[in-house]
């Protein structure tokens, strides 16, 4: 390694010349790890608030009961806590989220990454910026004012609250998520990859689709995994047009309840602290936490894999 | 035959190239459709009574005065809080931190994977330590400090991306001239980095003032009708809008599309800023 390939942080600690400790310079630095920890405090925090209630719960309902349970009537005499229902309902939304956002994700970033002129990418790209930065408050009330009816005009049997309404609209609400980091992977594919299929006789469509595509399917996939993680941790889409009436189903036409809607629609109710209606928010939030944490570790590994390989 | 193969592989082609384009169609469109929407159900509700007036049972004299004056403190109080915080973590993890030590690769991970964490568990952890656990009970303090552990991954990632982009001979230039590292960091890298870091941190902020979900855990679900402060109860603009849509009245329905208007202009005001600075002051270097 010569020195102008330290990083950083490395040149930081092979300083050269200097006779005396610099105090303030010292002191900067646990200023700034300090700030930094506070990123690990936030963790701690969300795992210690999550599981110490949860256990609490766990102690009076087995989590036999609550894993394979397809009753959900927590807040009803007598009370039952089968999370099925709830698991079932993110399921089918982000299921139906999925079948938009993966195809037309990948569609776009193919088209951007491989087909757009560089006038069009500068129209495009922004606008797509803009569907990512609206509030999903917005999404929803979008999906049960337009998209339901609209589902009912094309005769659709749905109800007014419904899955499959809540699922379309986060799907195209998660298309620019797949497209972005799809499209970052496959620009990172190198030219001469491309060249080399030019070469050989390929067509734009050849190169995009047994080139492009393939080596940078480690950032694709990833993108799939953190748009699905996304649609799984969602709340108001479904709080909003999905319902709030556990369903244990998997029939998208009717009202369902997602765990995010549940603890949405629990928590701003005035549940006693400590009873175990108010422990069964922490449950479930443990329960998606645990599902989107394991989503996002396979997504930041798949996204190191393709930037081990081509940078 | 190889006539007919490059047929079909023309025909293949021309599929291939409308689906790509389908792609953007489906996405540009709705969200044009989404804002025609939001602009027609808007009609007759979008006035000054909306921007003056209190909340009301009756959807003709009703506002959300209270919840635009409670989005522009969060989002004020936000900025405040997580710049600083994310500007220095950030500063941290690429000027100072030896990427090789273990602790260094997990906070990496760490602030990765709280990136995509579900807003409402974030709703959860202030539920349980701002709320209860600290004492703060339902107030806009314990909701802007929720929102700015959501929002600091970004303003973190974002800073980082905006460092990174400043050349090394920068840096190399002042340590040649006997610099220290906090010299380096704070004449030379950060100034360079602001434009970056500005665009960035104005983006989490708007993605803080669109955020709905945290905020109905630490209690902003409330009928206020008065200014809110630091320390009262609040309702945000977006739980005003959400309030509306859960009635079944269609008059709130216009109101709460009145209110998507009034919330998509302060978020179009904040980007166009972003976009602004970024192509006034960005650097190619």
């Amino acid at each position: 390694m010569t020195v102008g390939e330290l990083s950083p942080g490395a040149r930081a600690h092979t300083r050269l010349g200097a006779r005396r400790r610099r105090v303030g310079e010292d002191l900067v630095k646990v200023i700034l790890g300090a700030a930094a920890f506070i990123s690990v405090l936030t963790t701690v925090g969300i795992v210690v608030a999550l599981l110490f209630p949860a256990l609490e719960f766990f102690g009076e309902v087995s989590p036999m009961t609550f894993f394979s349970g397809t009753d959900w009537a927590p807040l009803f005499e007598p009370a039952r806590f089968g999370v099925l229902p709830l698991l079932a309902g993110t399921l089918v939304v982000t299921a139906v989220a999925t079948v938009v956002c993966v195809p037309f994700g990948l569609g776009a970033a193919i088209y951007l990454s491989e087909y757009a002129r560089p006038r069009v990418r500068a129209v495009v790209k922004p606008l797509l910026e803009v569907l990512v930065g609206i509030p999903t408050v917005v999404f929803g009330y979008f999906a049960l004012t337009f998209v339901t009816p609209l589902l009912k005009d094309l005769g659709f049997q749905v109800e007014v609250f419904n899955a499959l309404s809540a699922g379309l609209v986060m799907g195209v609400m998660l298309i620019p998520i797949v497209a972005s980091l799809s499209e970052d992977a496959m620009t990172a594919v190198p030219n001469d990859l491309r060249a080399g299929g030019y070469a050989v006789g390929a067509n734009r469509f050849q190169v995009a689709t047994r080139i492009v595509v393939p080596g940078a399917v480690s950032g694709i996939v990833a993108s799939f995994v953190l748009a699905i993680s996304r649609g799984i941790g969602e709340t108001m889409i479904v709080l909003i047009a999905g319902g709030t009436q556990p369903n244990w189903t998997f029939d998208p036409r009717v009202s369902i309840e997602t765990m995010t809607a549940f603890v949405g629609a629990t928590a701003n109710g005035d549940v006693p602290t400590g009873s175990i209606e108010y422990k069964t928010i922490f449950a479930v939030g443990l329960t998606l936490f645990v599902m989107t944490f394991v989503l996002n570790m396979v997504a930041i590994r798949m996204v190191r894999k393709y930037r081990e390989v081509y940078e | 035959m190889i006539a007919g193969t490059k047929r079909r592989g023309r025909a293949s082609s021309l599929a291939f190239r409308s689906f790509l384009l389908l792609s953007l169609i489906v996405a540009l469109t709705t969200l044009a459709v989404l804002v025609g929407q939001v602009l027609v159900d808007s009609q007759g509700f979008l006035d000054t009574t909306l921007l003056t007036s209190p909340p009301s049972a009756l959807p003709d004299i009703a506002g959300a005065r209270p919840a635009i004056l409670a989005s522009l403190y969060l989002g004020a109080l936000v900025f405040l809080f997580s710049v600083p915080i994310g500007v220095a973590t950030a500063v941290y993890l690429e000027e100072y931190a030896a990427k090789d030590r273990w602790y260094n690769r997990l906070l990496e991970l760490n602030i990765q994977n709280l990136a995509g964490v579900p807003s409402i568990v974030y709703g959860i952890l202030g539920l349980a330590f701002l709320v209860r656990g600290l004492g703060l009970g339902r107030t806009l303090l314990a909701g802007s400090l929720i929102l700015t552990l959501l929002v600091l991954p970004t303003v973190i990632i974002a800073s980082r991306e905006a460092l990174r982009s400043v050349p090394s001979s920068i840096r190399d230039g002042a340590y040649a001239l006997g610099a220290t590292p906090w010299q380096v960091t704070w004449r030379q890298v950060l100034p360079a980095a602001i434009p970056g870091i500005a665009t960035g941190s104005i983006l989490s902020l708007s993605r803080a003032i669109g955020e709905t979900a945290p905020l109905l855990l630490v209690g902003a679900l409330v009928y206020v009708r008065y200014d809110p402060t630091l320390t009262s109860g609040f309702t945000a603009l977006p739980v005003q809008i959400y309030n509306w849509v859960k009635l079944p009245q269609q008059d709130f329905q216009y109101l709460a599309a009145a209110g998507i208007v009034v919330l998509l202009a302060m978020l179009l005001t904040l980007n166009s800023v972003a976009i602004l600075l970024r192509n006034r002051y960005q650097k190619r270097w």
